[in-house]
């Protein structure tokens, strides 16, 4: 991989940094060299078309293209100014450090309450029952699901409704004391009402992680972020603060898809 | 960035735009023909034409709100962004402004049957040329609407001084008019208000010229040209 210097330094208050990223699968160029800030106390979107490569940039921030065997990814990501595809970084950290939640809910066919405390126990963050009894009950409070599931968390977390489960998933991720936490479509799967809690609580949540989500609801990302990035054929258009990008946004192009006049 | 000519995916987004801006058109010929009609019944002590705009100002009334309904209705259903939802903004406050200029020549009209014409004074004579200036503003501030121009909306907003100037000018000559002939304060109190309304409709015409700067551009033109203009007058 390349190592491209780029202008940051330690004490840079971004928590994620991106330079001239490129990711290829096999010859195609999913995304063309893609610079990118992502700080602590902001929501950051990314939004654009299908296929715009805006849930593979996602991927490439905690090394989930990894697993793709003809992915490659070139350039510089860095987290509080570390090399995340430097030789020496422990993947499995990385993925703790910086949690995802997907778009399909997706817990472990087990208990509500193993589904959170799966990964206190592999990183070993709880030293006995009590404190990964604490950690669980914390991450179910943090994703505001503490109420619904307390008196059964023996339950299957497989039980619970879509828009239950999706918050579970937050809470697993919650669970490892991330310092960022991607959702790729968080919502696409839940209907309104569900859909509106996982945004409640994405308000409720910024600032304690840094939050990078993916959607194709453009009003959902006008919502619950504070900067968004518009991607294009792999290019990263345009990007800016959320409130400047949907009312006057910079390039034609972002102003064809928001307004819906894309293809 | 200039306004899209694409159209948008959804054919009835455009579909309720165009219908849209046609009620805006609509609008705005109606409060410029009112103000046109109001003046030529002062200039002929015609009643009946006096009458008429007054009546006719509730079609205007009603069109404002059908104007508000629609768009109301396209920003519920449609969810407009970016320089689409700058137009539907612009077009609330736009429609607005019209209705102001309708009311304007409503009052005109209103004061018709109350100037005896054996009371008219030269001082007035302005108020003719003084009309045409501002009725070419509204025509141009629309204009500027209708075909997206942002340097027209500016050429308006540069020209409203001479409305105002042609309002300093004929206030003073009323002031002046009155104290020789005070048997003829009446009438040239009407008149002076008349002239004010003038006044106010060239002001509401800058207004919407702004508001179709904004939808076009994203920007605020008063920020933008305030203090480095030598032509902008501020109250």
């Amino acid at each position: 991989m390349n190592t491209h210097a780029t202008d940051m330094t330690a004490t840079t208050p971004m928590k994620m940094a991106t330079r001239d990223v490129h990711v290829f699968y096999g010859k195609k160029e999913a995304i063309k060299g893609v610079d990118i800030d992502i700080d602590m106390d902001n929501v950051t979107a990314f939004i654009g078309p299908s296929g715009c490569g805006k849930s593979t940039f996602l991927r490439t921030l905690n090394r989930m293209n990894d697993t793709i065997p003809s992915a490659r990814v070139t350039g510089t990501i860095t987290l509080d100014g570390e090399d995340i595809y430097d030789s020496a970084m422990d993947v499995v950290q990385l993925r703790a450090r910086v949690g995802m939640v997907f778009q399909k809910p997706n817990p472990f066919p087990k208990s509500i309450y193993d589904n959170i405390a799966y990964g206190p126990r592999i990183h070993g963050l709880a030293t006995d029952k009590a404190e990964l009894d604490r950690i669980v009950e914390k991450s179910l409070q943090r994703a505001g699901l503490w109420a619904e599931v307390k008196d059964r968390l023996g339950d299957s977390g497989t039980a619970l409704s879509g828009g239950q489960q999706q918050r579970l998933c937050i809470a697993r991720a919650i669970a490892v004391d991330p310092e960022v936490i991607l959702m790729d479509e968080p919502c696409s799967a839940l209907d309104p009402i569900a859909t509106a809690k996982i945004e409640e609580l994405i308000h409720e949540l910024r600032g304690k992680y840094a939050i990078v989500i993916v959607t194709h609801n453009m009003q959902q990302a006008a919502r619950v972020s504070q900067r968004t990035a518009f991607f294009h054929l792999g290019d990263m258009v345009e990007y800016g603060e959320t409130s400047e990008l949907f009312t006057n946004p910079k390039e034609e192009k972002t102003r064809d898809y928001i307004t819906g006049r894309y293809g | 960035m200039t306004p899209s000519s694409t159209k948008h995916t959804v054919k009835a987004f455009d579909t309720d735009m165009v219908q849209l801006r046609g009620l805006v058109a609509d609008i705005g010929g109606r409060a410029e023909k009112a103000v046109i009609d109001a003046m030529t019944a002062l200039e002929r002590n015609d009643q009946s034409m006096a009458s008429a705009v007054i009546v006719k100002d509730k079609d205007i009334d009603e069109l404002e709100r059908e104007i508000d309904r629609m768009v109301v209705q396209i920003m519920a259903l449609r969810a407009p962004m970016a320089d689409d939802l700058r137009v539907l903004i612009a077009t609330l406050k736009i429609s607005s402004k019209i209705e102001r200029i309708g009311d304007y020549a409503k009052n005109i009209a209103k004061r018709v049957p109350l100037i005896d014409p054996d009371d008219w004074m030269e001082a007035a004579d302005a108020l003719v040329p003084m009309s045409q200036a501002a009725i070419e503003l509204v025509d141009d501030a629309m204009n500027a609407y209708a075909r997206r121009d942002a340097d027209l909306a500016i050429q308006v907003c540069k020209r409203d001084k001479m409305v105002d100037d042609f309002y300093s000018a004929i206030f003073r000559g009323l002031i002046d008019h009155m104290i020789a002939v005070p048997g003829q304060v009446n009438a040239g109190v009407h008149l002076m208000f008349i002239a004010k309304n003038l006044e106010r409709i060239g002001d509401h015409a800058t207004n919407i010229a702004e508001m179709v700067y904004f939808s076009i551009t994203g920007d605020n033109l008063i920020e933008r040209d305030r203090g480095n203009d030598p032509l902008d007058m501020n109250d």
